[in-house]
């Protein structure tokens, strides 16, 4: 299993029934691959359609539908399209059960990086300032580390996305719980010691006796 | 309403217009009217809208035609030529929170002074901005947009300018045709009118000005 696969796994285990939930584009949007169908979720994705599907088959693309990547994608039955306000409104205003979105740091504090770095990437925070500050859940789905760095930093060093404390972290080495007291390591990917996770980890984590190993189901 | 050919509205807008754009890069967006706009020249424009697209589609084709001076979006960062422009200083960018930016727009259209939202507290779009306590909750005070023109992307329009709108091509369209003071619409079909039925109405045909004629 890749370390994408294993993150959207996990992940989707987060999932709640009947619940509202917006995937980022990319790693994110992976997670929808391994909720099953009849756990009656719906995904929204923010310029417009709650009740997103999987891609059409070939040959059926419309223009009219796409994802917030400006990918092709269906409607489950039961879909509704809205406009961007109606979309905030629902993301800003409480509705939304649960977002997850990549991330480029998370800090001691629970804070995210992920729209900026400054002087090399300036695309833009879309929505994803609105999805952190809303949504009533966020998790960050990310690899532990980019170029040998590690993305679980003491704080922040790029620029924030919102100042609320992010609920959940899972990394291709682990499951990361931002609490009041710190960084709790809730679970260790498969084969993955803590010795490990500390050592690939830049930030403090606060270490409970016992970190049980992700079960993938 | 008398339909104006795209080549006859884009002759509406002058130097240094400013346009809401309707459209999630590119879907949604009114295709003939930015042709038209491209081939008519006309520059130094301000682009309010979600994005710039990407290069070739959309609101792309206008950063591409070297129109655009200033660009109020939420994300530039599938358009590199934007991203280009921006740091050659040829464009200057204002990126705003997608959902404040639709408010702030829904603000100008509804005649509200702005709007109060908890998204960019703590962060760089809190820079320069008040903060404003109610009931024991901190937000970031808004302004509000309007434009000289709004540019609307719709599915159906009737004679009369009713606009209906398909699936994830809503966006930004509906809201925008509050803000504009001129209100330009393209439709991909126009029906009779009464085949819109009034629930089916997203834009009351009262907000728009001018429709593009058919596509020959």
């Amino acid at each position: 299993m890749d370390a994408k696969e294993l993150i959207a796994r996990r992940v989707a285990q987060e999932v709640k029934a009947g619940t509202l939930v917006n995937l980022g584009i990319g790693l994110p949007s992976l997670v929808a691959n391994y909720v099953p169908a009849d756990r009656g979720v719906f995904f929204q994705a923010e310029n417009g359609v709650i009740g997103l599907g999987a891609r059409p088959p070939e040959g059926m693309e419309d223009d009219h539908l796409t994802d917030a990547g400006g990918g092709f994608v269906t409607a489950v039955p039961g879909a509704a399209s809205i406009d961007s306000a109606m979309s905030f409104g629902l993301i800003r205003g409480g509705h939304l059960d649960m977002t997850v979105l990549g991330g480029l740091q998370v800090d001691e504090s629970g804070h995210l990086a992920n729209w900026k770095v400054p002087g090399k990437m300036v695309p833009g925070m879309g929505g994803a300032m609105d999805l952190v500050t809303g949504a009533a859940r966020v998790i960050v789905a990310m690899q532990h580390a980019a170029k040998g760095q590690s993305k679980i930093v003491p704080v922040c060093t790029l620029p924030l996305t919102a100042l609320r404390r992010v609920d959940l972290v899972v990394t291709d080495l682990a499951v990361i719980e931002p609490t009041g007291v710190g960084l709790v390591l809730r679970e260790r990917a498969p084969g993955i010691s803590v010795e490990t996770i500390r050592a690939a980890t830049e930030a403090t984590l606060v270490i409970p006796d016992t970190v049980p190993e992700m079960i993938l189901t | 309403m008398k339909g104006l050919k795209p080549e006859a509205a884009a002759e509406l807008i002058g130097e240094g217009a400013s346009l809401m754009i309707g459209g999630f890069m590119a879907v949604g967006s009114p295709h003939r009217m930015i042709d038209a706009i491209v081939a008519r020249g006309v520059g130094g424009l301000t682009v309010i809208a979600n994005d710039t697209a990407m290069p070739g589609r959309g609101i792309g084709k206008l950063i591409s035609a070297g129109l655009v001076r200033h660009v109020i979006a939420s994300h530039i960062g599938l358009n590199p030529e934007t991203q280009a422009k921006m740091i050659a200083g040829e464009i200057t960018c204002d990126l705003v929170p997608q959902g404040t930016l639709i408010e702030r727009i829904r603000a100008g259209g509804m005649g509200l002074g702005g709007i109060l939202t908890p998204t960019g507290l703590g962060t760089e779009v809190e820079d320069g901005k008040q903060v404003i306590e109610v009931e024991g909750r901190r937000y970031l005070l808004e302004t509000p947009l309007k434009a000289d023109f709004a540019l609307i992307g719709a599915w159906q329009a009737d004679y009369i300018g009713n606009l209906s709108y398909m699936l994830t091509a809503h966006n930004f369209n509906p809201i925008i045709a509050l803000a504009g003071r001129t209100v330009i619409a393209e439709a991909e079909n126009i029906v009779p009118v009464g085949v819109i039925a009034p629930d089916a109405v997203k834009t009351p045909g009262v907000l728009v000005d001018h429709l593009l004629i058919r596509a020959s």
